[in-house]
């Protein structure tokens, strides 16, 4: 546990402590709606992934699939959450043209979802539990569109009925900083398991961010909850902002009132979109056209069986069987794809070193090109080729650097880079005894300052030879022949 | 028509002394002559002529379904691709469904007819088919010397009167609280209300999820025994349909009833309740007496407060499935000055008085702060209701019951006192909200010369035991009495 005194804010009154919990709706990696056969693929033409069940008209009937089910179970499983083997869909009814039927269908007291936890990785390398307190299961509403038309909103039921897990968090995150880290582990979560592609950008996951501030020790504050927010930095933005009017309106005397908010991406600011008072009564029921849904508990077994290694314990197992620091094991196992590459290039080679020059160099170079890992110009085999050269002596770790740079340029692999600037590490020991004897003639001042005590030139001289044989030279030899040559 | 039943025809139909179009220009000539009655919303003539021939032409080649060439009414709730499907409501105007509901599909790959669509109550909420927008239907039956128009019941009225006027051999109906029970009885003809589960829904404008369930409407118990047959069986379409084998209703016909066990539930007389009704009560057990049954007393102590708890749940799903008709994507739409008054102006002018009574019930029992004294609560009496009927089904096969507490009404009787109306369904509801099959068979005359029905009551997904025990109350009534044709001359 960190010391929670470290995450909380100066008022103009003494330290405030934010509270903050997270709903998240994530749409599920399903073919077809969560009640109809209709297409879930993104980008399509309006309107042309309707059924007749969608689009609610007379007569028509819901009828669950099964695919979105067993995703939903092997989220909750994948959040360490009790599986309810019974649970019920309801009605909440309220009227909107995107919402044709006039209800949508969720699980109100019977989630299909229980209780879990999700641990979040801080940027200092420490770890801290969050509570999950349910997960269910939820149909999408269309989507309005009021810019096609000066005078008419138009109405697209694409999403209508698509399948939405809605992950409801404790309140247990206390910073903007943990807020994101929560985002970004269940986003990893999802992704590992295959049951929501996490793309923000598209949609696929979006947050409800209910946030309050009280003093240290306090009782929980009146929270606001601010809507739909579809970005990791967004929603940091919108904790920043939302804790720090919260604490300016209680410090000048004022009380919050809880509050339903929107974040305004433009201006960094939330901003209230309907109170209390004017809340829906959402009149929840239990959709009598779907049966309770019964779960075989021996289902439930063969799915927690056939889990994938999670975030968590990949990031344990490359600690112990890697000799990796948290923090480096913990960016590797952000996405199973990196973990992946890590893993297929660690084989058979010093692992310490291959989780340096991912973690570093690599990275750098695949966030800057911002490509996908899978269309880098540097795959794992190119990667594990130029380790190979570094770690046999070919070239040094610094003249590494310079072969990696043109491996991005060119594609080649590090061999063919290497004989081609003729950059394969000198080992010839004449070869460097010239050049060392070439700098120090060169620098009899220096050489003579040396002698009488200034021992710190003798990196200088390293770096003069070096220089002067492009970078060539091998650095443990280098250092062996000049010590000789300098010794009194 | 006159005299004849699906089974008769279907047997002169397959000896080939009658053809499927003789049979239907007959029918349609007939329900051109009853329209002073008002049952048909729409009549699809044409297509009832094609349907024949294409009848005709299967018995040809040999793959004649069995429903081949028999021309019914169906109840305006059911959509039927291409042809206007109402609701009987000004809110479904023009709404052409581009699919056809299970059942009536499966009618149609029986081989039968599609008469045209019956009039009803306003989604099917009434039990006099006064809510109509298309306007009330009239019973065919009048009281002795006297010439009120009498209603046919309802909800299913329009069907009623297609079959009890003649023109139709059979007619879909849909029960919710007694919507095909009820007007059988009023209009002397058999209905069942098959288990839940039994029929699909799909592609039935839904009223009440939970409790509505499509059924026969018939001459005779014969013939709704065949009825069903066709219309029932597992739909993957509707996750609340049973997968359960659709047996041959007909084959339990004609069994004795020897053995059988018929309960008689003393909670079923009511306040006011006219001597004659107990006396056929009495009557019909007397009858089942005779045929070899043993008669039980059982005690359905939860009765009372069936009626309170379907004016709950039925409104409350009520509210939730009529959400959908706001003029966004079909039907009526009454433009406003916003969303909100579009929605409120095509709501107010599309529903009727009934409906919108119910829509604001419902809304109001499932509000935050009476959900737990109305819904939850009528949802547990509802649990105690059909646990009333498990410890009765411990003892008995079948229950018997009159099917509603009086004979047919005059129009315009009772519309102001929707309670009143409401008590008509006080012996059919129970039924409704424990899921269980029942059927009501024409059994004799009141007083005033209009049918009385006797109910009987099954066990889930036992409708054989009911067309066994009912058509043994059929022979023993002899139930012969038909309407005169006061409607022919009134054209």
């Amino acid at each position: 546990m960190t010391d929670p005194a470290k995450n909380y804010v100066e008022g103009a009154t003494g330290p405030w402590e934010i509270v903050i919990g997270m709903e998240v709706h994530a749409q599920l990696q399903s073919q077809s709606k969560l009640f109809s056969g209709a297409s879930t693929t993104f980008g399509a033409e309006p309107n042309s992934q309707v059924s007749f069940v969608d689009a609610a008209f007379p007569g028509m009937l819901p009828v669950i699939n099964g695919k979105c089910i067993e995703l939903a179970v092997r989220t909750g499983l994948g959040l360490k959450a009790e599986i309810n083997l019974h649970s019920v869909f309801d009605r909440k009814n309220y009227f909107y043209p995107d919402l044709p039927s006039g209800y949508q269908i969720s699980q109100f007291l019977q989630p299909v979802v229980g209780k879990g936890k999700l641990v979040i990785d801080l940027p200092d390398g420490s770890a801290r539990e969050v509570g999950i307190t349910r997960l269910h299961l939820e149909q999408d509403a269309g989507k309005s569109l009021h810019d096609q038309s000066p005078n008419l909103t138009f109405i697209d039921l694409n999403r209508s009925g698509v399948a939405l897990m809605e992950i409801v968090s404790e309140p247990d995150l206390r910073s903007a900083e943990e807020a994101g880290a929560y985002l970004k582990k269940l986003r990893a979560i999802v992704r590992y398991l295959g049951t929501c592609d996490g793309n923000m950008e598209e949609g696929s996951m979006r947050a409800d961010v209910n946030v309050s501030v009280r003093k240290p020790g306090q009782p929980f504050g009146t929270r606001c909850e601010i809507k739909n927010v579809n970005s990791i930095r967004f929603v940091q933005q919108a904790v920043e902002y939302e804790s720090r009017r919260q604490i300016d309106i209680i410090e000048g005397g004022g009380k919050i009132s809880q509050e339903t908010r929107l974040f305004d991406t433009g201006k960094g600011v939330t901003r209230s979109m309907r109170s209390k008072e004017e809340a829906h009564d959402y009149r929840y029921f239990p959709d009598p056209d779907l049966l309770p849904l019964e779960l075989d508990a021996a289902w439930v077994e063969e799915l927690r069986r056939n889990l994938p290694e999670l975030p968590d314990d990949k990031k344990a197992r490359f600690i112990s069987q890697y000799g990796l620091s948290p923090y480096d094991a913990g960016v590797l196992v952000a996405e199973q794809e990196s973990a992946h590459f890590f893993e297929t290039v660690a084989k058979g080679r010093d692992a310490k070193m291959v989780s340096n020059w991912i973690t570093g160099d690599f990275f750098a170079a695949l966030n800057k090109s911002g490509q996908s890992l899978q269309d880098f110009v540097i795959d794992a085999e190119k990667l594990g080729g130029l380790l190979d050269v570094i770690a046999d002596g070919t070239v040094s770790n610094s003249l590494g650097k310079q072969v990696f740079a043109a491996m991005l340029e060119s594609g080649k692999d590090a061999m063919a880079v290497i004989d081609e600037k003729g950059l394969r590490q000198v080992t010839d020991t004449g070869a460097i005894d010239k050049a060392i004897d070439a700098i120090l003639a060169a620098n009899a001042d220096k050489l003579a300052e040396y002698r009488s005590g200034k021992d710190k030139l003798f990196g200088f001289f390293v770096g003069q030879v070096m220089k002067a044989m492009g970078g060539k030279a091998n650095p443990a030899a280098l250092n062996d022949l000049l010590r000789k040559k300098l010794a009194p | 028509m006159d005299g004849f039943t699906i089974a008769g025809a279907r047997d002169r139909l397959t000896k080939g002394d009658l053809s499927a179009r003789e049979l239907t220009q007959t029918a349609i000539k007939a329900m051109e002559a009853a329209r002073p009655l008002n049952a048909m919303i729409t009549e699809t003539a044409d297509k009832a002529l094609d349907m024949a021939d294409a009848a005709d032409a299967r018995r040809k080649s040999g793959e004649a379904g069995l429903l081949n060439g028999i021309p019914l009414a169906i109840k305006d709730l059911f959509c039927t691709e291409g042809v206007l499907t109402t609701a009987a409501s000004h809110i479904l105007d023009g709404f052409h469904p581009p699919y056809e509901s299970t059942v009536t599909a499966n009618l149609w790959k029986a081989g039968a007819v599609m008469l045209g669509k019956a009039n009803l109550d306003e989604f099917a909420m009434g039990s006099s088919n006064e809510t109509s927008f298309y306007g009330p239907v009239k019973s065919p039956w009048r009281r002795r010397d006297d010439n009120a128009g009498l209603v046919p019941g309802g909800s299913s009225g329009g069907s009623a009167a297609a079959v009890a006027s003649g023109f139709a051999l059979g007619a879909t109906g849909t029960d919710t609280g007694g919507s095909i029970r009820q007007p059988a009885g009023f209009t002397g003809i058999v209905g069942i209300k098959p288990t839940y589960g039994r029929c699909s829904r799909w592609g039935i404008v839904a009223f009440a999820s939970s409790l509505d369930q499509a059924g026969p409407m018939t001459r005779t118990v014969r013939d709704a025994a065949i009825m069903l047959r066709a219309m029932a069986g597992f739909d993957a379409k509707d996750s609340t349909s049973v997968e359960a084998p659709v047996p041959d209703y007909e084959a339990a016909l004609g069994q004795s009833l020897k053995g059988l066990r018929i309960g008689i539930p003393k909670e079923y007389r009511v306040d006011n309740m006219p001597a004659e009704i107990e006396t056929l009560w009495q009557q019909g057990i007397a009858w089942l007496r005779d045929a070899g049954a043993e008669i039980v007393d059982i005690t359905l102590p939860h009765t009372k407060y069936a009626l309170p708890t379907y004016y709950i749940v039925a409104p409350a799903e009520a509210s939730s499935n009529l959400a959908r008709y706001d003029g966004v994507r079909f039907g009526l739409r009454v433009p406003g000055k916003d969303l909100t008054d579009t929605y409120e102006r095509t709501r107010a002018e599309g529903f009727g008085a009934e409906v919108r009574r119910r829509i604001m019930v419902g809304t109001y029992v499932l509000s935050a702060g009476y959900y737990d004294a109305y819904y939850l609560k009528a949802q547990k009496v509802r649990t105690l209701i059909l646990r009333d009927f498990e410890e009765a089904f411990g003892k008995v096969d079948a229950i018997l019951t009159p099917t509603a507490p009086s004979t047919a009404f005059a129009v315009g009787a009772k519309t102001n006192d929707p309670v009143e109306m409401y008590l008509n369904d006080v012996f059919t509801v129970p039924v409704n909200l424990a899921g269980l099959p029942g059927m009501s068979v024409p059994a004799g005359l009141g007083s005033d010369g209009l049918p009385l029905g006797l109910q009987l009551i099954g066990k889930a997904f036992d409708e054989s035991t009911l067309f066994r025990v009912g058509e043994a109350i059929e022979r023993a009534a002899n139930f012969t009495a038909r309407p005169e044709k006061w409607w022919e001359a009134a054209r």
